[in-house]
């Protein structure tokens, strides 16, 4: 066990520390920092001075190795655009991003893996039908788009929650549900399957034989078996709605990480845009070693073989 | 007289084509997603005689009218006016135009990349494979809609830069498909044959190979347009895609908010195109598999 835990653990450190390179010489090299803080109509003199200024003259391998050596100090650097260190501008923007992201994986588990049931144990009755259909359906729903007609609907025609802003609980629902009904489809497919196959296995037969019938089989004796690759995709959607925050905190005012991310990538300020995503893929492979080892804990197979 | 059973019993059996194309026949959802689809085609294709207004065409006496079928509503714009006067069927159907290029677009480079990287990991397995499944774990640990938002327009929002960076980080699901499915075929007789008769690698990857993977790659391709006409879609609606006076549907309905309370079909139409398009894909790529992978299907 602990020699899985350790490989397990130097792979996502090895998999954070590639994706920030990456992120850096992408975001550094596709563009020109110096020339978008000095805007649009500067001279190439006052250009110069700026590079100077922020060492960005010098080697792009140079400027990561500076910018890792601080990470490593706990130095997240300067945001250019808000004039204040990135790490507290993170941390202040944090709380509400983490809110809203468990309030959606909440939503997500309370509608797709009920549905996922119901859909499994007849497959291909009406039932089962109806729930592929709202799968189908919900993914193709832009998330934008979903939100603003929530707001038409739910905020102005019959005012129940209020448009934008993230002062009380009620100011997260409809952005939760919105972000929440993104992951609905194959959270709600993946239970469906894997159901379907447990439900087909012999232990579950016997217990068809001794009399169970129904959700009480489904709650009993599948579901815990069925939920392993479900906890997976759940700790995968996690990761992904911090980083898909942007588009909901957008449409409802939400000041948290995402809209941070959108304010920054107008005003230009690298930096900042740099160190959310790095943030975002060390939290996403934070989650996914979390759940490998959830999963391991779970089923011997994993830990083991 | 002829009975048809006798002509039955003695026609040959029909060819894989044939039966593939009786199946797409039967199969309701294929046959759904392919009209809806063929109707936006057709929309795009035929924008300039479809409204009978350009895109671009401001008519400020006529701004925000609202569609024929409400008060106030007149013919001359079937779907009413945005916020400078311009047709809202005519931006409807130049921005389906758009949504199409970007979609085929993306799933194309999307496409190169994922079946290149599948294809050379299934077949020459070993280092190779542990590159590049490596190369897919960082790949879905990036918050991919950010870091396109971030590379759109920090590089210059355009079309191209749209379709190449939300191609560029769209090819994960190419890759796992293609992988697992090279990997099957690199054990059969004919591709070991292939080898035996002194083919070169590449050779086997183009000749033999890369026929076999058409059926899947064609279904994931059908399903990734949909993926990425709503990445276009997100990005220009939050102001870092596709740029104004450009008719994106995403676009449309960023610039349609502000009015949405009192004119909610500003916002309600693009979405619609936009949940048709991308339902019309889908539906495509869902039947396409069940038609070319039945066995695949529960």
């Amino acid at each position: 066990m602990l020699r899985y835990v350790l490989r397990r653990g130097v792979l996502a450190l090895l998999v954070a520390l590639t994706v920030s390179v990456a992120t850096f010489f992408l975001l550094n090299f596709a563009t020109d920092p110096a020339q978008a803080l000095a805007g649009e109509d500067a001279t190439p003199e006052v250009v110069a001075q700026i590079r100077a200024q922020y060492g960005f003259d010098k080697p792009l391998a140079v400027q990561y190795g500076h910018w890792i050596a601080g990470l490593a100090h706990g130095d997240f650097g300067d945001s250019y655009h808000w004039r204040s260190p990135v790490g507290a501008l993170i941390a202040s923007h944090a709380p509400v991003t983490i809110r809203l992201a468990l309030m959606a994986i909440v939503v997500t588990i309370v509608i797709a893996i009920p549905l996922g049931a119901i859909a499994a144990l007849r497959p291909n009755s009406f039932a089962d039908r109806i729930a592929l259909a709202l799968a189908v359906g919900a993914q193709a729903v832009p998330g934008f788009w979903l939100g603003l007609m929530l707001i038409i609907l739910l905020a102005v025609k019959f005012p129940i929650f209020p448009v934008s802003g993230d002062s009380t609980w009620r100011h997260f629902v409809l952005p939760a549900i919105v972000l929440g009904a993104s992951s609905v489809p194959s959270v709600m497919r993946l239970t469906r399957a894997g159901l379907i196959d447990v439900l087909a296995s012999d232990y579950v037969r016997t217990a068809r034989a001794k009399g169970m019938r129904g959700m009480q089989l489904v709650t009993r004796h599948a579901m815990r078996n069925a939920m392993l690759p479900v906890v997976n995709v759940l700790a995968v959607q996690l990761g992904h709605k911090l980083g898909g925050s942007v588009i909901v905190e957008s449409v409802f005012a939400l000041n948290g990480l995402g809209r941070l991310a959108l304010q920054s990538i107008l005003g230009g300020d690298v930096p900042t845009v740099q160190m959310l995503v790095f943030v975002f893929a060390l939290t996403f492979v934070a989650l996914t070693f979390a759940a490998d080892l959830l999963g391991a804990w779970l089923d011997p197979r994993i830990r083991l073989g | 007289m002829s009975t048809p059973a006798t002509i039955d019993a003695g026609a040959p059996a029909p060819s894989p084509r044939a039966l593939l194309v009786r199946r797409m026949l039967h199969h309701s959802g294929f046959l759904i997603g392919a009209g809806l689809m063929a109707l936006l085609v057709v929309a795009a294709i035929f924008a300039p005689h479809i409204a009978g207004h350009g895109p671009f065409d401001q008519d400020l006496a006529h701004r925000l009218a609202p569609p024929a079928w409400l008060a106030g509503g007149s013919w001359e714009h079937l779907l009413g006016t945005d916020h400078l006067g311009r047709d809202y069927l005519a931006r409807l159907c130049y921005g389906a135009r758009v949504s199409l290029a970007i979609g085929l677009g993306a799933a194309t480079v999307g496409c190169l990349i994922g079946v290149t990287l599948g294809v050379c990991a299934g077949y020459f397995g070993g280092r190779v494979d542990q590159v590049v499944s490596y190369l897919l774990t960082c790949q879905l640990a990036l918050p991919g809609l950010l870091l396109a938002m971030a590379l759109v327009f920090l590089i210059g929002p355009s079309l191209a830069v749209v379709i190449c960076v939300i191609g560029s980080l769209h090819w994960s699901y190419y890759l796992v498909v293609t992988r697992a499915a090279t990997m099957q075929l690199r054990g059969l007789d004919f591709v070991v044959a292939a080898e035996a008769l002194g083919e070169s690698r590449w050779q086997v990857i183009v000749h033999e190979l890369l026929p076999n993977l058409l059926n899947p790659i064609i279904v994931i391709f059908t399903l990734e347009i949909g993926v990425a006409v709503l990445a276009e879609a997100a990005l220009s609606f939050l102001g870092v895609g596709v740029q104004p006076p450009t008719p994106s549907w995403g676009l449309m309905i960023a610039e349609g908010k502000d009015a949405m309370f009192f004119r909610p079909w500003l916002v309600i139409l693009p979405g619609i195109a936009l949940f048709v398009l991308v339902m019309a894909a889908n539906l495509m790529g869902d039947g396409l598999r069940d038609v070319t992978a039945p066995e695949g299907r529960n």
